[in-house]
């Protein structure tokens, strides 16, 4: 890039500017990459990405990109490391000039980022902006790392990566093929005041009930929403999951508090208490790790499966450069 | 506006046989046999299926012919999930209800309702607040929180707004009702800024619930709920007949009620601490479901007249029929999930209000 254009395009903005010089330095040259919204977006450098969703983040990290990170979102909670970094507030609400104000070269957000109005001020702001694939399925995971790979000139350490959580697969696939009668799942998200709120389709827990060989007991209905306490009766449950989260405030869902409820007390859950709950961040995060999640996920909700797990735990091999 | 006497006419559809002592009778026992009906359908109906056939064996009223265990289940399906629903919907219908009455009675102002003057809102910060900051606070020490932390929160949140109000609009040993409605207003305003802001600060799983806490929901009852939300019901009843006249003669101002012998001062501090009390609990166990405390008074002034005394009780009662048919609805039309409550009955309370808007028009000067 001559210093002429440079000088020219220091006049129309700033922004722009800075983009060009951080170009200059560290361009990998152009790659074309379709995302999720069916658009090619060109890419030539992520010397400074922002990176929006947990997952996202995630990735990024295992790549070992973690230095090029100029600003996360709120749901960006692992690794530790990563909440030091900028924040650019929740996902959902994004602001194109806080974003914009870390003066990023590469912005990767995850599907279901927002606002739109917001992505289509990032996008005419002329940074390149790609809209990663999530869904809920080992697939999304490994296409979700091929593609933040290729956007960020990581092809190597991404096929790598996408090998391992393939191969994390292929076990948690292996280890399936044991389950002779698979457990109806109940994902209770929150239980307040003795009101569940709980995982229909097309959501993390629902795809990780799926990915451990289980069978989520609600396909009526997508996303989170309270449930009448006799569907909990009707839905026959054999196991309440749920997940762990800081600390026991009101919302926190135990055991104790889920079985003292006269329509759990009623499920096929109830008379052995089978009561699953996991870390949050890992078991819904769908990134690298969730291949994992999902092989704990399993060997919790079918003990007999545990003596073929260890024999086939993952001989993960670091993808370093 | 001068009044509720003056600003509800004998409506076209109301016959003024209806405010007779015949006619009380008949309409008291009317709305008796149609809660009952109602009760017998939303026990009748729900996510878990219980056939008609099999409820009376259910319910113990007959031997049962079917299998012991089809019995077990649907006897405690019954009673411990659906019977405290009917049970608590019944008492928490009836309590927005006669709160809406008494309140409107109180402001003299037919538009009345606690969700206006900021006694829900009061309990919705109180509960949101519980839902967000909780979490962060108790994390330290504590094993596990007590279930009844919410509804505590929202509970004394109302009440807390009630008082506040209170000192607020009293002067000198005299409650402006004037100061005390607009208050309401301003306090509303600031508890929703604060929710606001909490929403801002939630998590996902927290807006979550704030949202569907906000919208009202009847799930999660139990006897022992109901025990506890019942005595408000018998307070109200208690207390109607003291203060059915009163309210009844401040319809002419207070000036005029004072001179005729009612002692106003009492009577609004009577009438508010019940109000509130008997909305905190409502907010505390169902969240905040708005329209039938204006939409059931209005209704009943249309058909029985202004008086208090047979207003308040028949009220509760509709009060009762309407909120248990939404909720009979809200967790039957879109099961296994439940709508929320507050969404149906504003689907149903907001076009019957523009109704009513619209024919009173011209006798309010509007």
């Amino acid at each position: 890039m001559r210093p002429v254009a440079i000088a020219r395009r220091f006049l129309h903005t700033g922004i722009l500017a800075c983009l060009a010089v951080t170009m200059s330095l560290t361009a990998h040259g152009d790659t074309v990459l379709k995302d999720a919204t069916g658009r090619n977006v060109t890419v030539n450098d992520a010397s400074r990405i922002v990176s929006v969703g947990g997952a996202v983040t995630e990735i990024l990290y295992a790549l070992g990109k973690e230095n090029n990170i100029v600003g996360v979102d709120t749901t960006s909670l692992y690794p530790r490391a990563a909440t030091g970094k900028p924040s650019v507030g929740y996902m959902r609400q994004l602001s194109a000039e806080g974003v914009l104000g870390l003066k990023p070269s590469l912005i990767l957000a995850i599907e279901g980022s927002g606002t739109k109005e917001t992505l289509g001020v990032l996008q005419s702001a002329g940074v390149p902006l790609v809209v990663v694939p999530d869904s809920y399925t080992g697939d999304g995971i490994v296409e979700k790392i091929r593609i933040i790979a290729r956007a960020t000139g990581a092809v190597e350490r991404g096929e790598c990566l996408a090998a391992r959580v393939r191969a994390d697969l292929d076990m948690l696939g292996k280890l399936e093929t044991g389950i002779t009668k698979s457990k109806r799942v109940m994902f209770v998200l929150s239980f307040v005041s003795g009101k569940a709120m709980v995982s229909g389709t097309k959501t993390a827990a629902d795809g990780i009930i799926r990915m451990a060989g289980a069978e989520n007991v609600i396909t009526s209905y997508e996303g989170y929403k309270q449930i009448s306490d006799e569907a909990v009766i009707a839905a026959r449950p054999d196991v309440v999951l749920t997940m762990e989260r800081g600390g026991p405030g009101p919302a926190t869902v135990t055991s104790d508090a889920v079985f003292a409820h006269p329509a759990f007390a009623a499920t096929p859950a109830a008379p052995n208490r089978a009561f699953l709950s996991m870390e949050g961040l890992y078991m819904l995060g769908f990134g690298p790790r969730s291949a994992q999640a999902a092989r704990d996920l399993a060997v919790s909700l079918y003990p007999e499966l545990k003596p073929k797990a260890a024999d086939t735990a993952a001989a993960a091999a670091t993808c370093a450069e | 506006m001068s009044g509720i006497a003056t600003a509800m006419p004998p409506a076209r559809w109301g016959s003024v046989w209806w405010r007779s002592t015949q006619g009380g009778v008949m309409l008291t026992a009317l709305l008796l046999l149609l809660l009952l009906a109602t009760a017998l359908i939303a026990a009748s109906i729900g996510a878990a299926g219980i056939p008609l056939a099999r409820l009376p064996a259910a319910l113990g009223l007959w031997p049962s012919h079917a299998d012991p265990s089809t019995l077990a289940r649907d006897q405690l399906v019954l009673w411990s999930v659906r019977l405290p629903r009917v049970a608590i919907t019944i008492i928490i219908g009836a309590l927005l209800a006669a709160s809406g009455a008494i309140m409107q009675g109180l402001f003299r102002n037919p538009l009345a309702d606690p969700a206006l003057v900021g006694v829900s809102s009061g309990g919705a910060l109180a509960a949101a607040a519980t839902i967000v900051v909780g979490d962060r606070l108790l994390a330290a020490g504590q094993t596990a929180l007590p279930f009844e932390l919410l509804p505590a929160a929202a509970f004394l949140g109302s009440l807390a707004t009630t008082f506040i109000l209170h000192r607020i609009a009293t002067r000198e040993n005299r409650t402006s009702i004037a100061v005390f409605l607009l208050g309401g207003l301003a306090i509303a305003a600031l508890a929703n800024a604060g929710i606001g802001l909490l929403v801002f600060a939630a998590d996902d799983r927290q807006l979550r619930d704030i949202t569907f806490w906000l919208l009202g929901s009847l799930g999660g009852a139990t006897w022992e709920k109901v025990a506890i939300v019942a005595p408000f019901l018998l307070g109200l009843l208690i207390v109607t007949p003291f203060i059915a006249r009163g309210l009844d003669l401040l319809v002419l101002g207070e000036a005029e009620a004072f001179h005729m012998g009612v002692e106003v001062e009492r009577l609004k501090r009577l009438s508010i601490v019940l109000v509130s009390a008997m909305t905190g609990a409502a907010v505390a166990f169902a969240g905040v479901i708005g329209f039938v405390g204006i939409v059931v008074p209005h209704l009943l002034r249309l058909i029985i007249g202004p008086g208090h005394r047979r207003l308040l009780p028949s009220s509760a009662c509709a009060g009762a029929i309407l909120l248990l048919a939404a909720d009979t609805c809200a967790r039957t039309i879109a099961a296994p999930a439940e709508v929320p409550i507050g969404v149906l009955t504003a689907i149903v309370g907001a076009p019957f209000f523009l109704v009513i808007l619209l024919r009173q028009r011209s006798l309010v000067g509007l």
